[in-house]
Order: structure tokens, then sequence, then C-alpha cells
């Protein structure tokens, strides 16, 4: 990290103390994870102090941690029994009393200081509810609009006052968060024209969506070069 | 006629000026804008999980189609992101191709920008003037990648292949005499960067005439001064970045504050506005088009004089050479194992942005120590910019929703994913 980086950490502590929970990186960029009840007070301060001035709202979007870490199929008994390129289909619909892992969804904040020419990651996780709720940031910056609107189309979570939460990038009507983990990548529904009905019908998809190259979580030596670093996720 | 004061017009989404699949509910009172509800999502195509079933180097061309009109650009956000992580850094030669392709990508978009502006509001002259200049660097895409527009030519670790020394020539047909091609390939005859320093000789006068065509030109300036009017404090709420935060008179830009690859030691400047209109964006963008063409012209100088490897030499990240797998026991491992399951990138996230031509392209990359991305976010200048669409437009004509749409720069495949 840069001194520049470090001096901003260090009055980033002295302003917001135990409230801002450092994340170690491993590319030198500042992260910071807050409880959603300190979201909005931060953000605000954030933006107006004259020490922070992070005018800008760069991204906001959401992450979905329930995979992170594991991998497709396990690959040591694919040679012995054989697998089926792993189609499997789980449901997308989630059941109704479900509970979350309040590690599972997290919306990431990428803020954007112009006059500073600093830039600050923050990552607020959602909580165990259903849906995941976290207060919108839109009254601190403008751009939140849009993007609050994408991490809710795509991963379901609630974004408390902002004004217009729509869906914002998926078909009139969809159903599900396609970008949630247990969501499959060839969705639910496909489309068709009905020549009979004269109209374009929704059915049940017609693939199975498969995995082809699996995913490969290794203890690899070459990322060995710098001890203790590493999973910086909860 | 009093009952009809009030109505709502649907824009698109098949619209000449929506600049592709933008439906605009506009809310008029007569002529003037109330309200304007963009409908995007028409294009999307869920780049970004399809991206997490794929390793690393499988999805550098989905990047190509995000902004399908500054391609080299996505790329290197995103080969920024995963190199960040990797604690890669490229060759300087690999360096200098790719910010030498990153200008010519700026001019391939503020040209494709510029026709499209001035066919919309009513120019049409210069759209053909644009797109024979897009041709010649469309040209050079070709010859570095062998694709005209998707190139996948920047990776992890450097640049696919080193620059090559003969460009693809023009043949004699039906259509074209044996004079004529010989006016044509007269550019064609030497390397690459002869071909591209030829272009920056002609270029500046190129521009001269667009801007004779356009800039003091009275129609344009009715239909571009004072509209679409954003102030630096509402530019930076809004998360304006590239030529709509230089348009309204904020002085940023990546190339200079963060710099990334070798833009340090170049020397360019960054134009801005005064009055944050369409003019003023208009005005800014002329002004990168020569900039973009003076650092091409530095990259050429620096390219011809520093010859070297344009990847780095480690085979865990990047093929080994064929004929060397050919031989070679563990060149054919490394090989085997690059183009199966690929490479494992360590658990963490990055973000990377590039200054892309519409502004900061960002690549917010989430690994958690696998072959395959955890969770890529793509940062589009263009969402940010359209999603102010409502605040800029209201209040003007509807024939000014056209001029904004222009001065946007929108492209779908970039604000849809």
């Amino acid at each position: 990290m840069t001194p520049r980086y470090q001096q901003l950490a260090e009055r980033l502590q002295a302003g917001f103390g135990d409230r801002l929970v450092p994340v170690r990186s491993i590319c030198g960029e500042l992260t910071y994870e807050l409880a959603a009840d300190d979201l909005l007070e931060v953000g605000t301060s954030l933006r107006d102090d004259p020490g922070f001035r992070f005018e800008t709202l760069i991204d906001l979007c959401g992450v979905d941690y329930l995979a992170y870490g594991r991998v497709e199929w396990d690959t040591s008994e694919a040679s012995g029994t054989g697998f089926s390129r792993a189609a499997i289909r789980e449901s997308a619909v989630p059941a109704a009393e479900e509970t979350f892992d309040p590690r599972r969804f997290a919306v990431v904040y990428h803020l954007l200081s112009v006059s500073g020419n600093y830039r600050l990651r923050l990552r607020v996780f959602a909580g165990a509810a259903n849906p995941p709720v976290v207060p919108s940031v839109i009254d601190i910056w403008r751009s939140a609009d849009w993007f609050e609107r994408e991490a809710f189309d795509l991963f379901g979570i609630l974004f408390a006052g902002h004004p217009d939460l729509r869906r914002i990038l998926t078909d009139y009507g969809f159903i599900g968060h396609p970008f949630r983990k247990d969501f499959p990548v060839s969705g639910n529904v496909e489309v068709r024209y009905d020549p009979e009905k004269g109209r374009v019908v929704y059915q049940p998809v017609s693939i199975e969506p498969r995995v082809l190259v699996p995913r490969v979580i290794r203890d690899d030596s070459r990322h060995h070069l710098r001890p203790g670093d590493g999973s910086d996720n909860g | 006629m009093a009952e009809f004061q009030q109505f709502t017009v649907n824009f698109g989404p098949q619209h000449p000026a929506a600049h592709g699949v933008l439906r605009l509910v506009l809310e008029m009172d007569g002529e003037v804008i109330q309200k304007a509800d963009p409908h995007i999502g028409l294009l999307h195509r869920a780049t970004e999980k399809l991206v997490e079933t794929k390793p690393y180097n499988q999805s550098i061309g989905y990047m190509d189609r995000l902004d399908y009109v500054s391609m080299m650009c996505n790329e290197h956000g995103y080969v920024l992101a995963i190199e960040k992580l990797l604690g890669v850094t490229p060759p300087p030669r690999a360096q200098y191709i790719r910010v030498m392709f990153d200008e010519i990508t700026r001019i391939l978009n503020h040209l494709l920008w510029l026709g499209c502006h001035g066919l919309d509001i009513g120019a049409m002259t210069v759209f053909l003037y644009c797109f024979r200049e897009r041709e010649d660097l469309m040209d050079c895409y070709e010859a570095v990648s062998g694709t005209r527009m998707h190139a996948t030519y920047y990776r992890p670790g450097g640049v696919y292949r080193d620059l090559p020394d003969t460009m693809p020539k023009y043949r004699e047909s039906k259509w074209h005499s044996e004079k004529e091609i010989r006016r044509m390939n007269e550019a064609r005859q030497g390397t690459l960067l002869d071909f591209i320093e030829d272009f920056t000789r002609r270029f500046p006068a190129c521009i001269d005439d667009y801007e004779t065509l356009l800039t003091d030109n009275r129609i344009w300036k009715q239909r571009t001064v004072n509209v679409g009017v954003v102030t630096p404090e509402r530019a930076m709420q809004l998360g304006f970045t590239g030529p709509m935060l230089r348009g309204s008179g904020i002085a940023w830009d990546l190339r200079k504050k963060q710099p990334y690859e070798v833009y340090a030691d170049l020397d360019f400047d960054i134009p801005v506005g005064v009055s944050g209109d369409c003019y003023d964006r208009y005005l800014v963008r002329m002004e990168e088009l020569r900039q973009s063409n003076g650092i091409i012209q530095q990259c050429v100088k620096w390219l011809r004089e520093n010859p070297g490897p344009v990847m780095v030499d480690d085979h865990k990240l990047v093929p080994p050479e064929r004929e060397k797998m050919k031989g070679d026991m563990e060149a054919l491992i490394h090989h085997f194992k690059l183009f199966t399951e690929g490479y494992c990138v360590p658990a963490g996230e990055a973000y990377a942005a590039v200054e892309h031509p519409k502004g900061e392209f960002g690549v917010y990359l989430v690994s958690d120590g696998s072959n395959k991305p955890y969770r890529l976010k793509v940062r589009a200048p263009g969402f940010a910019h359209l999603a102010a669409m409502d605040e800029m437009v209201r209040g003007h004509m509807l024939a000014d929703v056209v001029a904004v749409i222009g001065t946007q720069d929108i492209v779908f495949g970039e604000i849809d994913r």
C-alpha cells in the first residue's frame, strides 16, 4: 500500500474507529466492511468530510458468497466412476421461510474521490433476512439509483429507501434473481413463437446446464510468495 | 386540442437514433419532456454470469462484445484486473502495444460517435468521412489479431503476439482496377507500424475536415449549445466519467491521475470543457482525437526502437511456443494444463479501471483461488451516463433527446452487458 493510502487508512481509522473493519487486500486496495446500520452515517461523512471527499460512487454491486471456495465437482472421483458432465438442476425459487447465511449476500461500494484522487471499497453484508435488505445510498450518491436497481434485479437484495426499485436488466415479468449462485446459467424458462396460439410463449428450458471445465481450487505453490495474504472474504 | 397536451411517447426500442435497443418512455407536455424513463436490458446477455462458468482466458472474448465499438479497451480492463490479482507486470513492449491500441480504439470509438451523433442531428457527410478513417484502423485490428472487431488480443501477461511485419493488401477485382489497387495499397507496403505512422500523418487533416463541417456550423451549434447542461457537482454526483465529466470542466483522466501501463511516460494533454453542454463535450472529444493521434505517434516511435518480448515468460500463465511443445515434455504439460483447466488466480478481490473512450471502464474481480472468476462486475461508463438521462433531458424539447443520447455516446453492449 502506498504512503498516501496508508495515511488515508489512518484517517479513516481515526474518523470511524471500529465501525470500519479493515479487510486485507492482496493488491494494495483499501477495503472495509461495515454494518448495514452504519452505512448511511459513514457514507454521508465520507462524502462531506473535507478530509475524505468521496464525491462519486463509481460502482455498486451485489455479490453472492454461497459457493465461495467450493468446487463444482470432485475431480478425483471423476476418473474412477465417470460423471455426466456435471449436469445438475437445482430449483431457483427459494422456499418462502428460508433465511440466509448472514454472510451470503453482500453489497460492494466503490467510491472515488475526484478531488483527492483516492479510491475506497466498502462491503456491507445484507444479513440473514429473506429477502436481504440494505439501506439505499441514493440520497448520498445519486448514481446509486440504477446500480441499486441492478443489484436488486440480479441478486434480489432490497434497498430500503430507494424510490423506484424496479427490475432493470431482465425481461418484464421475469421470475427469480439470475445472478444468485443457485440460479442455473441456462435459466428456467425459454421463449419461442407458438404458431397455433399466434404469440410468443414461455416454456421450461429444454437444455441442462453443464459444467465443461470444473472449478479447481488449489493451493498453488506460486501463490505462496506473499505468505499470510489470501482469502480476504469472510 | 387541449386534452392532448399531456401524453406519453414510446421512443424505441427500434429507433435509428436510439443507438441500439433503448426503449425510452417519455412523458411529454406538448413538445417538452416532463420525464424520461429509459428501459434497458434488451441486449442483456448476462456476461458477468457467463464469465463465472469459464476459465479466465476464455472470457476475454466476452469483453470485446461489451462495448463493441471499443473492443480492446474492454479487454484491457479485464486483463488488468487479472494481472493485479496475479501480481504480474507485462513487459514494456507489451505495455506500449496496449497503449497504442487503446488509443487506436479511442479514435475508432470517437469516430463512430462523431459520425452517429452528426447523423442523428442532421449532418450526413461527417458520417461518411468518419467511416472512411475507421476502415483503416479496423485494418490495423485485423493485421494484429486476425479480426476486424472482436480482437481477443490482450492476454494476462502481455499481448497475444508481436506486431506483424506486413499489412494485408487489397487485390484486384472487377470493382477496382489495377491502378486503383496500387493507390489503395500504397501505405500498406511496409509493416503495421509504417501503416499506423502513415495514418497518424494523414489523420490531423481529417480531423480538420470534420471540424470544418461542424465546429462553426450554425445548425450544429443550434442543436448542441446549451443542450443537456450538467454542472461539475452534478456530474460527480451522477457518477459521470470520461468526456462527460471533462465536458463539465473537471480535469479528471485516469491516464493522468492514476496512470496505468506506460501513460506516465507519454506526453499528452487532457482537454476540458467549460459549460458542460453537448457542444463542449463535442469539443472535448474532438481534441481527444488529436491527443490520441499524438500518443500513437509516440508509441510507434518507441516500438520501432525497442524490440523485445510481448508476453511474460511464465508458462504457468501463458502457453509455451508451439515448436517447443512438440519436443519438450514439460512444455506439453504446461500447454495441456493451460488449455484444459486454465490457471488459478489467488483468492482476493481487485478493481482495475481504464480510461475507456466513454469514461471509466472498471472491472471488479472476486477470486476464490480457483481457475474461474468467482464474481465479475463490469462497471460500464455508459450505465451511469444513461441513468442521468432523465435529469439531462427534463425541460428540453423532444428533438434534444436525440442530441443528448448522441452526446452520452451510448452503446448497449456495455450498458446491458
